[in-house]
């Protein structure tokens, strides 16, 4: 997959495998990008979380570990903002349909954070239904004005 | 990098230091194996030291959540001490703050215990 990188404008994209060694390389891969960026270390570190979070589920949850399923990262950055995409081949998911991880009676779940700490650390987040199949997670950070 | 975790008995409290990243995978079984031993030695007392932790993620979380309800359920307590911005955000985040008992200073973290 291509990676352009003109001027202050920058396009990576990469076709993962669904294991968690992806999980890795594709956290290391935003936080350069986020980097170059300009964006600064407590910054890139939540993008890296959230971007982490979003690349297990997809990895966990949306192709169940399988190997002729594929993950699909972009990250692209301009002087405003940083876009990040990641997409699986799952059966998709309705997350309204998930218990709210805030409320009283689940805050010793040992799971389900994962989409409060996506949103938490982005400015802009969203689930949509990926075509033909599967779901794709899009994190935005705004990048600081210079 | 996984979590390398030591303990220290300190009176009848084990101390836990965890060094490096609790995330999904190695970090966190390692974790869960090491309090569930704990437990099982008969320690109900335990003070995880997170100060040389620079990473966890909603997986970790996930094993402290557990760690802690199943100390609680033995009867024992489980207590932070010594964590740093990121990891004090995260908790915030998640509501835990308010359900882990959270110390900055050994000592006194240690004489809490009853």
């Amino acid at each position: 997959m291509p990676d352009h990188n003109s001027g202050a404008a920058t396009s990576v994209e990469r076709l993962l495998a669904s294991s968690l060694e992806s999980v890795d390389i594709g956290e290391g891969l935003v936080t350069e990008v986020a980097l170059k960026a300009g964006l600064e270390e407590d910054e890139r570190h939540r993008l890296g979380m959230a971007v982490r979070e979003s690349l297990v589920n997809a990895v966990v949850h949306g192709n169940r570990y399988d190997a002729r399923k594929k993950v699909f990262l972009s990250v692209s950055a301009n002087r405003e903002r940083l876009t990040v995409t990641v997409g699986d081949e799952g059966d998709g998911f309705d997350p309204s349909a998930l218990p709210d991880p805030l409320a009283e009676e689940n805050l010793l779940r040992q799971s389900g954070r994962g989409l409060l700490l996506m949103q938490a650390f982005v400015d802009e987040f969203e689930v949509r239904r990926r075509e033909p199949r599967g779901t794709q997670v899009l994190l935005v950070k705004r990048l600081a004005a210079t | 990098m996984s979590v390398k975790l030591n303990i220290r008995q300190v009176g009848d409290v084990s101390v836990l230091d965890a060094v490096g990243r609790i995330t999904l995978g190695e970090g966190s079984s390692a974790f869960r194996e090491t309090v569930r031993d704990l437990i099982s030695k008969g320690n109900k007392k335990i003070l995880l030291n997170l100060a040389e932790v620079s990473y966890i993620d909603s997986s970790g979380i996930g094993e402290l959540v557990s760690a802690f309800t199943t100390v609680t359920n033995h009867g024992g307590q489980l207590k932070l001490l010594n964590l740093n911005k990121r990891v004090k955000d995260l908790l915030q985040i998640t509501k835990l703050y308010t359900v882990f008992e959270v110390h900055e200073d050994e000592g006194a973290a240690v004489r809490s215990f009853t």
